[in-house]
């Protein structure tokens, strides 16, 4: 055996292997670190040899644990050392002390260029080895074109170019600029072509970085590449000694495969071919054999192959064949392709049309969960989570908290986060939600955090049905004999609140609650003491006839924390026992809890930037319109724009929530006449119109004549009169006929109907002005801008434009100029916010003076209630469970509509789309049918999944059926009178002649104020 | 408590750039630390800090587990050789297997190096080690998987070590012979 020929150095080791104790080791190498230090103060009088053993000794010390923090100025002047031997120890006890950001290492750089540019190959060999190990920045800047030409030039030897391609790999990671120079990517293309494995393999880690940072300038290194591959995946001209195991260097083809996952796509399609054929190759003729270190060797392809076959899309056929290649691997019994097989079936749930292959194998991979070995149970339990849905949600679930019993501490607080979100996410109702949550805290109370228990008491608020189931469970749960704080908290706020249901179980009467929860509180914390007294308090108040033995209990406890030094607990104390003296008074205040307004969890917020995948977006919002479906009726947001808030929307007395609808109308009235309308000419407003009908009048809506609303409106429909004989009369509203001798181009009704359907386009035009429009929409939210164009020579002058927003819409239009100058366009941003659903249009009171004509023209805008809708995908496992549980008015409304516009399904599938409702083909049996689904926004009910159902007649194709579902009645109702509108009126290019005029009653002079408004409010 | 359900979500979509090792480190059963190589910059404060708990993670490990252990973000690839733990630190989207074959590929060159290695030889010839490792990774990534290459390589640098020390000593005689 080749000794390290350094005696001092093995006498050394030896001594500290042979200490007893640790305290001796200490000793031993303090001593020895006495000795170094000493003898490096001398430094003069070391030999070489002397110092390199003491550099080693050094290196052993540090790597034994303890702290070297001296001698690093020694290992790194040995670099510069003129011979190998010490130079080379320099090198490499300077690489293992220091780290790139050491600032010795500053002082190497000359020496290290010297190297590298000098013609001794060794030099240059250890010199890189450093570099490509340690270089920072700053030996990114000045070594970089060196090192290039190294890894380039082929008067170099593979030994040499090899460790050039790492270094220049190393220099890229801290300074991507280093390959910043012209043609470097021809340069790396020619390097594909090297024909020594080593140079290659250490160019291939250069190219996938490289790639990985910027694929669009390596496109033709992608021939490159799947050539490699072939000539590997064939063993073709490979050496003996690049064989591992008899496969192919297995480190280059997952390397090379690797480099093509950076590719976004591969277009040729000879290349795609014979790619495919190698992929195919070693899926399936990847065999299981004895030797270990071969079926790894072999498996690391195969996964690699798997990954890139997901990453290129490849045809279901092959997906499936990947997956049951997975499937197998799951329940094979070697450790390491069972957590490989869990792990890559967990990537493969990106991609599409697999997750229902992958569902087969749900009851193996619960199996995992059990695993002997944490490292396989964590794959399984993030594949569970990536594969629920709810379709399987109520399993998985169930399978979490039972394993939760046993899980292993450093998994339950993931376990139970998990648990969590999937039940809220998924519940398929919501007793079976507040099961889970409770199961959770009752088996890992230590690992449930705040956020999740004051969840539940949310959702318990917010849901009356919920109310006594959850009372009785918690109820329960107080029997056990030792149960976790946080079980008190959520069990004692929610006794407090709806222990009351319960007073006629055997018990729970308030005394026998009393006492169960009480006997809790010598075991509480400070914490949750306060939340016990608030339960105390309501309990007192619900104890009717009250008792006085329980009410001098109780006041016992308030008196003896009156004194307390916690504040919380002392106001609470004092407070509650004041106002427990005053009787009925206590009753308004201690009612129970109002609802809470719907907060928009993070999943939900996350749902609306629409960067998650679509399964699991729509899975949030389905879980979304339950919870806000559940409290439809709470208004939740007092009108900003009026100054008294409705009354105690947020106080401790209860808003019955009809009362609270109710109180509320008023408020939009005022809104309402705030902007100019008439009450009494508009007895009709469309959004308390909307309430009535969602919340009192639901059957008018449902089982009304076909038109009811319709025919309503109709009777308002506001052609003040003035042009008569247009189509539309509703469009164009010109006042003050007489002064407007101005006639418009085009038909406005008809231009109007068309921005309605696109972003952009012209709004109006006559001989002198052109308005333009052009709009951009997200969420709930809307920017237009106008674009005002003068086609004249001479000036437009008194220039006006006012908006007139319907109540549901906040409008800024930015400040128009008096005058627009020849030939000049201005333009004028205009914001849009919906604050709730309405089919009520805004409108644009615009004037102008040219000459002597003063042209008024009034123009609806088109910020109506389709461009707040964002199309969205549902499954037919979302669509049902979904549609079922919005079983009727107000939430779901159907009408027969007659008179529509006759369209073939194909038509009116792309009508739905134009309106921005995705239409679902296959999710309806009928194929008379379409279903479509998409995402309303607004600020009152943030974003919110809307379904319809439109069942059609082939024999008469002028009716239909029409089915809307969402979680809103107002805006149920909305939708569906603004779908019958534009089905009944289909713009279609040329337009039909026009339908006979409805009767236009000439409006009460009063109007003539403020026409435009009429129009926002009845449009 | 929701959004960290995202931040896990995000984990799984493969979106990290550097793939490569962060470190290989060599423990004894004991825990005793026999090489440590650090690709990733750590400061020594860390670097004892990431010994510590994972030879504490790994060595408690049992038989017939799977090779990889999940740690911090990180994945420690790990194969028991006798009494010696190999351990090298990838990112999560590493291809695990390839990393294990990569500690075999270097226990082999090892073994043929020393002639049926064992932790003794590489206690006492600790440096040998890092020779070798120098030669077979660069910069967290493979360098050479010809193990024929490598040992060629190390064998020219002990002759070229041999080399100058002969050199060395003849001068030192010839010195000697002069002042005799």
């Amino acid at each position: 055996m080749a000794l390290s020929g350094m005696r001092g150095l093995s006498v050394f080791i030896s001594d500290v292997r042979n200490c007893q104790n640790k305290e001796q080791e200490r000793l031993r190498v303090d001593k020895e670190l006495g000795n170094i230090r000493t003898r490096f103060k001398n430094e003069k009088g070391l030999t070489p040899y002397e110092k390199k053993k003491y550099v080693w000794k050094m290196l052993y010390i540090y790597m034994l644990g303890y702290d070297v923090d001296f001698g690093h100025m020694e290992a790194v002047s040995l670099i510069s050392a003129p011979k190998y031997p010490e130079k080379q120890v320099g090198y490499i006890v300077t690489s293992c002390l220091l780290n790139e950001n050491h600032d010795f290492l500053r002082l190497a750089i000359n020496t290290v260029r010297n190297d590298i540019i000098g013609r001794n190959e060794t030099f240059q060999c250890l010199a890189l080895t450093m570099v490509g190990n340690i270089g920072g920045r700053e030996f990114a800047e000045s070594l970089a074109p060196d090192v290039q030409k190294l890894l380039i030039s082929s008067s170099f030897r593979p030994l040499v170019r090899k460790k050039a391609a790492l270094c220049l790999l190393r220099l890229y990671r801290k300074n991507p600029d280093v390959v910043n120079v012209d043609g470097w990517s021809d340069r790396m293309t020619q390097l594909l072509d090297e024909r020594d494995l080593g140079v290659l393999t250490s160019s291939m880690s250069l190219l996938v970085a490289l790639v990985s940072n910027y694929h669009d300038a390596y496109w033709s290194c992608l021939p490159k590449c799947v050539k490699i591959l072939e000539r590997l995946s064939r063993n073709q001209d490979v050496p003996q000694e690049y064989t591992y195991y008899g496969i192919p260097s297995p480190w280059l083809q997952v390397k090379t495969m690797r480099a093509l996952q950076y590719f976004p796509t591969i277009e040729d399609p000879n290349t795609r071919r014979s790619l495919f054929e190698v992929l195919q190759r070693i899926l399936m003729g990847t065999d299981v054999v004895k030797n270990v270190n071969k079926n790894n060797a072999s498996h690391a392809v195969l996964f690699e192959a798997l990954a890139l076959v997901m990453h290129l899309d490849a045809e279901k056929e092959m997906m499936s064949q990947c997956v049951a290649l997975l499937g197998k691997f799951i329940a094979v019994r070697e450790p390491n392709i069972r957590y490989l097989g869990l792990e890559n079936m967990t990537r493969m749930l990106m991609v599409t049309d697999v997750q229902d292959i992958i569902k087969r194998h749900q009851a193996q991979i619960i199996t995992s969960l059990k695993d002997p070995d944490i490292s396989i149970r964590r794959r399984a339990l993030d594949l569970l989570y990536g594969m629920c849905d709810v379709s399987n949600a109520k399993d998985i679930v169930e399978e979490l908290l039972q394993y939760l019993s046993t899980a292993d501490f450093a998994m339950r607080e993931e376990l139970s986060l998990k648990a969590a979100i999937l039940a809220e996410k998924f519940a398929p109702d919501l007793s079976w939600y507040v099961d889970v949550i409770l199961q959770l805290i009752d088996k890992a109370g230590d690992f449930v955090s705040d956020d999740i228990w004051f969840r539940v008491v949310q959702f318990v608020t917010n849901n009356e049905d919920l109310q006594p189931y959850a009372a009785v469970k918690a109820r329960e749960y107080l029997d056990k004999p030792a149960i976790h704080e946080t079980m008190v908290k959520v069990s004692a706020y929610i006794l407090g609140e709806y222990g009351h249901f319960l007073a006629q179980r055997t018990g729970c009467s308030p005394k026998e609650l009393f006492s169960i929860i009480h006997e809790k509180l010598p075991t509480v914390s400070t914490s949750t003491i306060p939340i016990l007294l608030s339960t105390y308090a309501k309990i007192l108040m619900h104890s009717q006839p009250p008792d006085p033995d329980l009410q001098n209990q109780i006041w016992a406890i308030f008196s003896k924390y009156e004194s307390c030094i916690d504040i919380e607990i002392q106001q609470r104390a004092v407070e509650y026992f004041a106002l427990s003296r005053k009787g009925a008074a206590l009753m308004d205040i201690l009612a129970e809890m109002p609802k809470f307004p719907e907060r928009q969890s993070a999943l939900i917020k996350k749902a609306e930037d629409n960067e998650v995948d679509t399964a699991e977006q729509s899975a949030i919002k389905l879980r979304t319109q339950q919870q806000q479906n559940s409290n439809a009726l709470v208004v939740a947001d007092p009108q900003p724009a009026n100054g008294t808030p409705p009354v105690g929307q947020l106080g401790l007395v209860k808003v019955p929530s009809m009362t609270s609808t109710a109180d509320l109308k008023p408020v939009d009235q005022g809104l309402t006449q705030a902007n100019g309308t008439m009450t009494k000419v508009d007895p009709y407003p469309p959004d308390s119109s909307a309430d009535l009908l969602g919340d009192l009048l639901g059957p008018l809506a449902l089982e009304g004549p076909p038109s009811t609303a319709a025919q309503l409106e109709q009777n308002y429909v506001p052609g003040i009169d003035g042009v008569p004989s247009t189509a539309d009369a509703l469009a164009l509203a010109p006042v003050e006929e007489p002064a407007n001798s101005v006639q418009p181009i085009g038909n406005i009704a008809e231009r109007f109907h068309a921005l309605c359907l696109k972003d952009s386009g012209v709004l109006y035009e006559d001989p002198h002005i052109q308005i333009g429009i052009k709009a951009e929409w997200r969420a709930h939210h809307g920017r237009l801008v106008l674009f005002l164009g003068n086609k004249n020579t001479s000036p437009l002058v008194s220039v006006q434009a006012i908006i007139l927003p319907p109540s549901h819409l906040k409008m800024e239009l930015s400040l128009v100029p008096e005058t627009i100058p020849p030939r000049a366009q201005v333009q004028c941003p205009l914001e849009v916010v919906n604050l709730r659903p309405s089919r009520d249009v805004a409108v644009l009171d615009f004037s102008y003076k040219f000459g002597h004509a003063a042209v008024n023209v009034k123009l609806r805008l088109p910020a109506v209630l389709n461009k707040f809708l964002q199309p969205i995908p549902v499954s037919a496992e979302e669509f049902f469970p979904q549609w079922k549980s919005l079983s009727g008015p107000p939430l779901k409304l159907q009408e027969v509509v007659r008179g529509v516009k006759p369209l073939s399904l194909p038509e009116m599938a792309n009508f739905f789309t134009t309106l921005r409702l995705m239409v679902c083909p296959g999710l309806d049996p009928n194929q008379n049918n379409l279903v479509a689904s998409t995402t309303f926004y607004s600020e009152a009910t943030r974003a919110m999944l809307c379904l319809i159902r439109i069942e059609t007649d082939p024999a008469d194709r002028t009716q239909l059926r029409m089915t809307i579902a969402t979680g809103d009645p107002t805006l149920t109702f909305e939708l569906k009178e603004f779908l019958k509108e534009h089905l009944i009126s289909v713009p279609t290019a040329p337009r039909a002649p026009a339908p006979p005029p409805v009767s236009q009653p000439t409006p009460p002079p009063a109007t003539l104020n403020d026409p435009g408004a009429i129009l926002a409010g009845l449009l | 408590v929701l959004s960290a359900s995202f931040i896990y979500i995000a984990a799984l979509l493969r979106t990290s750039l550097v793939k490569m090792i962060h470190f290989v480190l060599l423990i004894s059963r004991q825990g005793k630390v026999r090489l440590t190589k650090w690709y990733s910059p750590y400061s020594q404060k860390e670097r004892s800090k990431v010994i510590r708990e994972l030879s504490g993670v790994i060595l408690a490990r049992g038989p017939k587990l799977c090779n990889f252990v999940e740690w911090r973000g990180y994945k420690v690839v790990y194969k028991r050789y006798a009494s010696l733990y190999f351990c090298m630190c990838v990112d999560q989207e590493d291809n695990e297997l390839e990393v294990l074959e990569m500690i075999h590929h270097y226990v082999e060159i090892l073994d043929r190096y020393f002639g049926s290695v064992c932790e003794l030889d590489l206690i006492f010839n600790f440096h040998k080690a890092y020779y070798i490792l120098d030669e077979l990774l660069l910069a967290g990534e493979l360098q050479e998987s010809s193990k024929k290459t490598v040992a060629r390589l190390i064998a020219a640098q002990d002759s070229l070590v041999e080399t100058a020390k002969e050199q060395a000593n003849s001068i030192s005689n010839m010195i000697a012979q002069a002042t005799k």
